[in-house]
């Protein structure tokens, strides 16, 4: 859009000059005069009663100040109020080796890393965990007391409209299993905070989070201090990912250690333990059944059923999120009008799941993509074309009540099958010196921020504040977070265009729970949208302010102003009007100081059923991605030289920032396909009850340079969402989803077998070649004992969005008084 | 922050010094040359040497002598990027230079030196762990502990020689100088390892490894080094493949093989190399043979990246690679 | 027992140590703590934290900073071995108020995302810029193979590089 001056233009991004002087003060750079250091004792037993810990020989230390102990967190905490399993410190059990026992506190890092080793603990060792399939025949012992039972921590079973009637009209069954290993975020940044009392009294704690509104109230609760009281700081974190999305124990134990001694506390984390935070992605075994028909152009689903089982390490984290998400997206990409979804979380003895770039939708997003490619090679139908003549329509709701705004899928799978050569390329490569080469696609939607906050309430998600200055200035505050991705730049944007300012002009103040209203956090590619809406309106007041003094000024009618290179004036005299700055003296001379706010919550869901919460969003953002693989039939050796993606991103506030946020995601998402794997290792039980990360290490887990990224060639697809702040929508999460099937799938056009397992390593792909099933992947799904499924009427059977056999809900858990009524669907 | 341990630090200017420390301070005491695999192994608290002698600061280990006519000697001190770098040694013995280049990263190689990834510690992912995560699985028998948990029934360490460079030296038959306060020897590279995870060097703990000698080339050797790993970069070898011979008019006269990243030491594969012998390199009856016989000689355990079957496909790969290499080179 | 691996008490491993060296072209007199790192050296006593860390292990690259003009992981470089030596840091980039034209680069092009590996990056492509000032795109993944980045894909950054170069050949 010609008009804008500041979006969609590739301006350099507002904390750019910072990062490339090294004047960006991550968490780690802080520092103040009578600094403490930290030093966790961490557990070396992957499961273990605790029966006693002595500290004396590490207090007598010299330089030893503190020793904290799980005795002094006997109140838990977690990210969801559902999962309230972890202690700062363990209290009585160690649960992963990793699992943090007794915190030193010292005059210097290294005395309080030699204290630690003279703490001595004794443990009971218990027996341990490994994986999901052992943590269900496993009901003991168990890791918690709390779940579903045993060691599951959560069953779910839903069925969307009439499933089995629909499969059993269906032509042809379709069946498909597949294993999607666990990752991690691997930031760079090694999680650090900073910890004090202010001059004043309270608490300050400064730290690499990316969410300091729940780090806030988790510091609240377990430390029993007034939240009021607790100033929590994010600074802006060297990376997230999803990584820093949780309250971690040693940002509280930090806060502790500092009410006790008096003086700032710091602790950075080892690359080690940053491998013990994790909350990545979580180990998922799916099973996927598609009923489809054929139809005039090749065929449609009716039905389909997938089942999950999610290896969620040793506490809840947003575990509870991460499985209904298994099942909740996978409906808004193609038209799937019965829907059956089973999702299953284990509790086992390694350092927590949670929620990593794409959370909870990538495991699946790669099955069914692979599943639909499986299914078109069958037919005999192009799987792009039958994308495209499949996609979710816009302004339609799904089988299971997600409302789908706009969408540019199917403009994305059309610009990346004519970038790639898809129709005259692909099954037609060939390749050099005995190497095979192959073409494959896939697809993806995602969540532009959860529709319900994690605290089910009333309140906004995002706030923005703004405060006017008599030189022109204007300073925007919000909650949100810098973690890289552009958050800050979005803010600045916004003001600036709407204001018709420089966004040199506009200074931001973000993450700090005294100085700026909340903002729920950086996760759920929730910012751009959220805070972006609360800063147009929070703006557009600061301008109706402006423009009535203006106009009283000018004596002309303010619906004629124009704000623009920093002037206030008539559109149809240019010439008549004032600088901006004279425009805010005039406001606040009229008004008195200048100040508004915005604020943005989501519009509800019309599904109403438990569960419903997870996966609404304003909008979905969608991507197609075509990757070129080359295969050595001999060895399995697998390399990737080029990429084509395309996203729908609604409109690109910053297109360098966009394309970066694409580039990037298919970077991550290619280290997934091809290497990273957060592996365990237990040793023989006959001789050792050890079950450890095998590798906690950065040259060890393998996270590609740049010799191993190909060439990229991104699309910026812009098809506007009616909510989407100038149309935006998400651009951080979405690209990495279709990535890994891609990969698979090109594989198969290649040389012809099927990897159905994450990461597709050269092994894999040399073992499917010299097997009979030309296959690798699981080949079984357990038997779980899934609860009475909810059964929800699809909006094609004319439901009303409940379950026809839901119990009554508490009522503060329900999802508001207000329910959309039912929206005329679209669907087949 | 890791951090290292404690300790004492000695910068000698003389060769003689530096022996004499070494000699003085025995066991307590560790040689630094470039520092990037004794100060992480002191970070992880592998190594606690209580008196580190540096040798930087020693003006004979920094130099390269010589011609392609009469053989080179390189200092211990030279880096990996001057080796890779220097017009000599790329001219007389490409695949060293080429292996130099093929080792972690570009500032890695500014740091490290020739003679430091000759006398590179055995690896295993049981061994370069912290303190903390070899307590967890009770040590191992590298150190503190008394199991090998690469192989539980074994009286040896398993640990795996990872050097880039030392399979090429092996190949093309260079010598290393040892020298203590009792005075200097000059060994085969060949001789220089010993097939242990503990005690991998026929190194005495007070000589000083100070000079690499390269055999004279006039282009009657050719040489080649294939490297197995995960990424582009930062990877050590998984497997690594040195391969050389002398022709005379598109004959073999005499050929190496040595296999690295598959044993405690680089494994010369002599048998298979004999196959080679009185064969043109592109023979293909002799070439499967050297083949067959050198990947019997990898015995991949599941103590480094990749899955250990896989790996020893590979080395039959790569040793055929490694041989196509020697071919395409004339 | 763990605690034997880690020595404790012995005075003379407590010395601190005296260097003078050069650190962005000013001389610093210093008394340090003998464990410690190049990195510490520069984070901790002289407060200059643009040099960063992701792993202090030579793993990673974020610590890379330029030793007498070579490329070098700062946190595996003992600082007692730095005595009489020349470091450069991202705080050395620029020249007065004026952002190196890799600096500029790097902000323009996308090529710092979070930023925390951007220092070093720039040294890394300044040390090569230095020795290649046409360095190919090839040339460029290679001299920036030894520093990770988890948010870009790398491609902006060899945009900013390349463009970086162009400009310095323009002299400008």
């Amino acid at each position: 859009m010609s008009e804008h001056r500041v979006i969609g233009k590739p301006l350099r991004r507002v904390d750019g000059r910072a990062k490339v002087t090294g004047q960006t003060r991550f968490a780690d750079d802080l520092s103040l005069p009578g600094m403490l250091h930290m030093k966790l004792l961490r557990s070396t037993l992957p499961h273990a009663r605790i029966l006693a810990v002595d500290a004396s020989r590490a207090l007598a230390l010299p330089g030893v100040k503190l020793v904290l102990t799980g005795a002094d967190f006997p109140i838990p905490f977690g990210i969801l109020p559902v999962s309230q399993d972890e202690h700062a410190l363990c209290t009585d059990r160690v649960r992963f080796v990793g699992d943090p026992v007794a915190a030193v506190i010292a005059v210097d890092e290294l005395t309080a890393y030699e204290a630690t080793a003279l703490i001595d603990v004794r443990y009971e060792p218990l027996a341990t965990i490994a994986d999901s399939e052992e943590a269900l025949a496993t009901p003991e012992p168990r890791l918690h007391d709390y779940g579903d039972d045993g060691n599951v921590h959560k069953r779910i079973a839903f069925d969307f409209g009439d499933v089995d009637g629909a499969m059993a009209k269906s032509e042809r069954v379709f069946e498909d299993l597949a294993f999607f290993s666990g990752n991690t975020h691997l930031p760079i940044e090694q999680h650090a905070t900073l910890a004090y009392v202010d001059g004043d009294g309270k608490l300050v704690v400064a730290s690499s989070t990316q969410t300091p509104h729940y780090l806030h109230r988790a510091l609240a609760k377990v430390l029993q201090l007034r939240a009021a009281h607790i100033r929590v700081i994010a600074t802006p974190n060297g990376g997230g990912f999803g990584g820093k999305s949780d309250p971690f124990n040693h940002e509280i134990v930090a806060a502790r250690a500092a009410l006790v001694t008096g003086r700032p506390v710091k602790i950075a984390l080892t690359r080690e333990e940053v491998f013990y935070c994790h909350r990545g992605r979580h180990p998922v075994l799916m099973k996927v059944r598609t009923g489809v028909r054929k139809t005039e152009r090749g065929f449609e689903i009716v039905g389909q059923e997938l089942e999950t089982l999610l290896d969620g390490g040793a506490y809840g984290s947003y575990g509870v999120a991460s499985t209904f998400y298994t099942g909740a997206l996978q409906t808004v990409t193609y038209r799937i009008p019965h829907y059956r979804f089973r999702g299953c979380r284990t509790f086992t003895n390694k350092p927590p799941c949670g929620p990593k770039r794409g959370h909870g939708t990538p495991q699946p997003r790669f099955l069914l993509e692979v599943h639909i490619d499986k299914i078109c090679t069958a037919l005999g139908i192009d799987p792009a074309a039958w994308r495209i003549d499949n996609a979710v329509p816009p302004d339609s709701l799904t089988a299971n009540w997600l409302r789908v705004s706009s969408t540019g899928l199917v403009r994305c799978i059309e610009a990346v099958v004519k970038a790639s050569g898809w129709n005259e390329r692909r099954g037609q490569l060939r390749g050099d010196g005995g190497v095979a080469r192959g073409l494959g696609l896939a697809c993806s939607s995602y969540l532009c921020g959860a529709g319900l906050p994690i605290y089910w309430n009333e309140l906004p998600h995002s706030g923005v504040q703004l405060q006017l200055d008599r030189s022109g200035r204007v300073t925007a505050f919000s909650g949100a977070t810098e973690i890289g991705q552009g958050s800050d730049n979005v803010l600045v944007a916004i003001v600036a265009e709407v204001l018709g300012i420089d966004p040199l002009d506009v200074r931001c103040v973000t993450g700090d729970t005294d100085l700026t209203p909340v903002d729920l956090g950086s996760y759920s590619s929730r910012v751009t949208l959220m805070m972006g809406n609360a800063a147009i309106e929070a703006a557009e007041r600061a301008r109706l302010l402006l423009a009535g003094a203006v106009a009283e000024k000018l004596n002309v009618p303010a619906s004629r102003l124009v704000f623009a290179d920093r002037r206030v004036f008539d559109s149809e005299a240019p010439e008549n009007g004032v600088e901006f700055a004279v425009a805010v003296q005039l406001a606040e001379a009229k008004h008195g100081t200048l100040g508004t706010t915005g604020s943005y919550r989501p519009p509800k869901s019309p599904g109403d059923y438990k569960g419903a919460g997870v996966g609404p969003s304003p909008a979905y953002s969608y991507s197609a991605a075509v990757v070129e693989v080359e295969v050595d039939p001999a060895t399995g050796w697998l390399r990737v030289p080029k990429i084509w993606v395309a996203h729908d991103i609604g409109r690109a506030i910053n297109p360098v920032l966009a394309r970066g946020q694409v580039e990037g995601s298919v970077y991550m998402g290619l280290g997934e396909a091809l290497m990273e794997e957060q592996a365990y290792r237990r040793l023989p039980p006959k001789l050792s009850g050890a079950h450890v990360h095998k590798f906690p290490s950065l040259l060890e887990y393998k996270s590609p340079g740049t010799l191993d990224m190909p060439d990229v060639e991104t699309i910026l697809i812009e098809e506007p969402d009616p909510n989407g702040p100038f149309g935006a929508k998400e651009v951080g999460q979405g690209p990495l989803l279709p990535i890994m099937p891609a990969v698979a799938n090109a594989v198969f056009d290649a040389v012809g077998v099927r990897i159905d397992e994450v990461p597709i390593t050269p092994e894999k792909i040399a073992k499917a070649l010299a097997s009979t099933s030309r296959r690798y992947g699981p080949t079984r799904f357990p038997t779980i004992a899934w609860p009475e499924p909810l059964v929800v009427p699809t909006p094609a059977d004319g439901g009303d969005g409940k379950a026809t056999n839901e119990r009554p809900r508490k009522r503060e858990l329900a999802r508001g008084a207000v329910i959309a009524p039912p929206v005329e669907g679209k669907q087949p | 922050m890791m951090r290292l341990p404690r300790f004492q630090y000695f910068a000698p200017r003389t060769l003689k010094d530096a022996a004499g420390l070494l000699s003085h301070w025995g066991p307590e005491a560790s040689l630094v040359a470039g520092g990037t695999d004794l100060w992480p192994n002191m970070k992880r608290r592998q190594f606690t040497p209580t008196r580190v002698i540096g040798l930087r600061g020693v003006p004979e280990l920094h130099a390269i002598t010589g011609s392609p006519s009469t053989g080179m000697t390189v200092g211990a001190m030279i880096s990996l990027t001057a080796l890779e770098r220097h017009d000599g040694v790329a001219a007389m013995w490409p695949a060293l230079a080429h292996a130099a280049r093929l080792i972690s990263t570009p500032p890695l190689r500014n740091m490290g030196t020739l003679g430091g990834n000759l006398c590179l510690d055995t690896r295993c992912n049981y061994w370069n762990q912290t303190l903390e995560w070899r307590k967890s699985i009770d040590f191992c028998l590298k150190k503190a502990g008394s199991i090998c948990w690469v192989a539980t029934s074994s009286p040896r360490c398993w640990a795996v020689s990872s050097s880039d460079t030392a399979p090429v030296l092996c190949a093309i038959g260079a010598e290393v100088t040892l020298l203590s306060t009792e005075g200097e020897r000059r060994i085969p590279v060949t001789q220089l390892f010993r097939d242990d995870g503990i005690e991998y060097l026929n190194k005495r703990s007070n000589e000083i490894l100070t000079a690499v000698h390269l055999p004279p080339n006039g282009g009657e050797w050719r040489a080649s080094y294939r490297k197995l790993r995960r990424r582009g970069s930062f990877d050590f070898p998984v497997l690594g493949v040195a391969a050389a011979a002398r022709l005379d008019r598109g004959v073999v006269v005499e050929a190496r093989i040595v296999l690295t990243g598959v044993g405690s030491r680089p494994h010369e594969a002599t048998e298979a190399a004999e196959a080679l012998v009185g064969k043109r390199l592109d023979d293909p009856a002799a070439v499967a043979t050297a083949v067959e016989r050198a990947a019997r000689l990898a015995k991949p355990l599941d103590n480094t990246d990749f899955a250990l079957g896989w790996r020893k496909e590979m080395s039959r790969h790569h040793v055929a690679a490694a041989i196509a290499d020697l071919a395409a080179a004339g | 027992m763990a605690t034997d691996l880690i020595p404790l008490g012995d005075p003379s491993l407590r010395q601190k140590v005296r260097l003078e060296l050069v650190v962005n072209e000013e001389r610093r007199d210093l008394v340090i703590d003998g464990y410690k790192s190049l990195l510490e050296l520069l984070r901790e006593e002289l407060q200059l934290t643009g040099t960063k860390h992701g792993c202090e292990l030579g793993e990673c690259g974020a610590c890379a900073v330029l030793l007498d003009g070579q490329l070098v992981l700062s946190c595996l470089v003992a600082a007692v071995e730095c005595d009489g030596r020349s470091v450069q840091t991202v705080e050395g980039m620029q020249n007065g108020p004026t952002l190196h034209p890799l600096q500029s680069c790097f902000a323009d092009a996308g090529a710092a995302q979070c930023g925390y590996c951007t220092p070093g990056f720039l040294l890394a492509a300044k040390e090569l810029l230095e020795r290649k000032p046409d360095a190919t795109r090839a040339e460029i993944a290679e001299a920036l193979s030894g520093q990770l980045c988890r948010c870009t894909g790398y491609l902006q950054i060899f945009e900013a590089v390349e463009a970086a170069a162009a400009q310095l050949r323009g002299g400008r």
